[in-house]
């Protein structure tokens, strides 16, 4: 690595970020349909299971621990070795 | 899939609609993002090796998670039930785990670009030539059956016309591969695994609650047709075709577990190349590692809802499973490949059965993405750069890749017609497939650990030993040899393995053997150890980063699956 930063453009685009968009999106449309819009029809289907509700909040806490993963170990672009020792363990998720 | 196309029209609505395009945007937008990323040929194609582990080890699981996988275990879960697990547990992470410890750091020291091109530097330009032009059209054809399948669904699920949806899913696929390259690819197969288990993992609950949770399942499974026996794992007779108890366990063992299974794994460069784009060594031997987690779990969400609809849907359970069993078509019409959709039908609400949906259609691009991925790699590095336009600048290459993954998406098109005329073409393709798998792994273990070995053994084992496989074939095929199940494939490739290797011994015996100069990084016995060495500081520091200590924990905790199961 040396002293050079090698400085990549990867660190702007974290997939995470995507990832949480995603579930987080889904997981509210699929709650606000399982808490306010459920017929019989669709508890009978399941058997009596209210699946959109389950599965929605389901994701939404995916998409909260997903988020705090992102929040607690940020993408970072290498750093000068000096700096590195102590942030290394927790530089990037591997 | 022959069932009247109404019987499977699922009832999507507006909202399904818009959770479908939702996850289509975010495709297309992955794709725009990873553009920026690329300015040289090994970003677009090994996405410049700076992913991290977690990363390119869900890509591994996601770009075999495909069509074939999720339809095809499914289907396999209705007919023969938990037996099918083999092909997770004993089929698959053995050969991950020796692809990670073994393999890998040959692959990735050698910092050559392609599987083929491994090849080219060990055994030079025949053996080259042979992998690379029968994996640049093997992944064509493979592709085009992923589209293929893709469109038929759109087709049944919501009404398209096949030729409308197969052109779309063609234009988003092209759309981001050729925009971002690799890493468009591996990102979106991370998306997609998110997508899979977020369609898969409610629809198994709700199928369990439905047939009375996972007792309920045991008793339906063991008093309907196939019996008791589908409910744990070994020795699986009924999967394999062999009547004897130890017949049926070696087949899996040494067929499946070993020649198909490490074959696949361990040289499908579809696979590798997502180890390959990894930030470091250590990096590389970790994702087939991290990817075997999930690829443990997969089949309780994959083969679970195809016993679950072996019992629970009308179409396949009772009579019509037994019908189908004996090989024959159910009264109701339908067959076990539409298990899963049938499930979708019968118990997903709306907005819960668009994300399914999503799910299934992402799986089937994403595995159309990493053949396309694989194939634009192959064939500029491995066929356009070393034999047809030699030293261009960097920039043409990376050109060339754009314009050769336009080409192999109108040629996956073409090849997507042709699927259609067949009724089981997968089928076949798959079988195909692993019969060139099986030689290559038998060539390149050989040529890994046996420095003598030579150039000309490396293409005559590998001609030879497919065709023996493609022997097999032909007599289980014609009838000559009796193998009902999936048998023949386990024998076929068994075939390959023993062939390639009598082979190549034999003629090395015959001829010169390369200068050992040649072969540094290329054989074991003549590789400095450092080289093969990890870093073991930095990112790569810690206990639960070491791929040895990882691959143990893999092997105890499958360990533990098969005994349960």
């Amino acid at each position: 690595m040396g002293s050079d930063t090698r400085k990549r453009t990867t660190g702007a685009f974290d997939v995470r970020l995507v990832i949480a968009l995603l579930t987080g999106v889904y997981g509210a449309v699929i709650t606000v349909l399982g808490i306010g819009f459920v017929s019989d029809e669709d508890l009978a289907k399941a058997g009596g299971m209210n699946i959109n509700l389950i599965a929605g909040i389901g994701m939404l806490v995916f998409t909260a621990l997903f988020l705090l993963w992102v929040k607690l170990r940020p993408l970072t672009v290498p750093a000068p070795e000096d700096e590195e020792d102590d942030e290394s363990a927790s530089a990037e998720q591997g | 899939m022959t069932v009247l196309a109404q019987d499977l029209r699922l009832d999507a609505n507006a909202i399904d609609y818009v959770l479908l395009a939702f996850y289509f945007a975010l495709v297309l937008g992955i794709g725009y993002l990873a553009r920026k990323q690329v300015s040289s040929s090994l970003d677009f194609f090994l996405s410049g090796r700076s992913l991290p582990a977690w990363v390119t080890g869900l890509a591994f699981v996601a770009a075999n998670l495909g069509a074939i996988e999720v339809m095809g275990m499914s289907a396999n879960g209705a007919q023969y039930g938990l037996p099918t697990v083999h092909y997770f547990w004993v089929g698959a992470i053995p050969a991950m785990l020796f692809l990670a410890i073994v393999m890998m750091p040959f692959y990735y020291g050698s910092k050559v670009r392609s599987v083929p091109e491994f090849m080219l530097r060990r055994f030079g330009k025949p053996a080259h030539l042979v992998n690379g032009i029968s994996f640049a059209a093997a992944q064509i054809l493979i592709a085009g059956a992923n589209l293929f399948l893709l469109a038929s669904v759109v087709n049944l699920l919501l009404g398209w016309p096949l030729w409308l949806s197969i052109i779309l899913a063609a234009v988003i696929v092209l759309a981001y591969t050729a925009l971002g390259g690799l890493s468009a690819a591996i990102y979106n197969e991370v998306l997609q695994f998110f997508v899979i288990v977020a369609a898969l993992l409610p629809l198994t609950l709700v199928g369990l609650h439905e047939v009375g949770g996972w007792e309920g399942l045991v008793d339906k499974v063991a008093s309907g047709p196939g019996g008791e026996e589908q409910l744990s794992s070994w020795p699986g007779n009924q999967l394999t075709g062999f009547g004897d108890n130890f017949l049926s366990v070696l087949g899996l063992v040494f067929g499946l577990g070993f020649v198909l299974s490490f074959g696949y794994w361990t040289t499908n460069f579809v696979e590798v190349q997502r180890a390959m784009a990894s930030k470091s060594m250590s990096a590389a031997q970790r994702t087939p590692i991290i990817g075997a987690f999930p690829k443990m779990l997969v089949p309780f969400i994959v083969i679970i809802p195809g016993m679950i609809a072996g019992v629970s849907v009308t179409e396949l359970s009772g009579e019509n499973k037994a019908a189908l069993m004996a090989g024959e078509p159910a009264p109701s019409g339908a067959t076990f490949n539409d298990a899963l959709l049938l499930l979708m039908r019968d118990l997903l609400p709306n907005g819960m059965l668009g994300i399914a949906i999503a799910g299934l259609l992402a799986s089937f691009m994403a595995g159309m993405a990493a053949n396309l991925s694989a194939f634009n790699t192959v064939f500029t590095y491995d066929i356009w750069q070393s034999y047809i336009k030699k030293d261009k600048p960097d920039g043409y290459y990376l050109r060339a890749g754009r314009v050769v993954t336009a080409c192999a998406t109108i040629l996956a098109i073409g090849t997507a017609f042709i699927a259609s005329t067949y009724s089981n073409l997968m089928d076949y393709l798959q079988q195909l497939f692993s019969f060139f798998n099986a030689p290559l792994f038998a060539t390149f273990i050989l040529g890994m650990f046996w420095k003598r070995m030579t150039a000309t053994a490396g293409w005559t084992g590998l001609v030879t030993g497919t065709g023996a496989a493609i022997g097999v074939f032909l007599l289980a095929e014609t009838g000559v040899w009796d193998l009902p199940g999936q048998g023949a494939s386990f024998i076929g490739a068994g075939a390959a393995f023993v062939v390639d290797i009598v082979v190549s011994v034999v003629v090395t015996m015959m001829t010169k053997p390369k200068p050992e100069a040649q072969l540094v990084g290329l054989v074991y016995s003549l590789t400095p150890k450092e080289k093969l060495r990890r870093s073991t500081v930095g990112e790569d520091a810690g206990w639960y980063r070491n791929p040895g200590l990882l691959a143990g924990i893999v092997l105890v905790l499958t360990i533990v699956l098969n005994i349960f199961f």
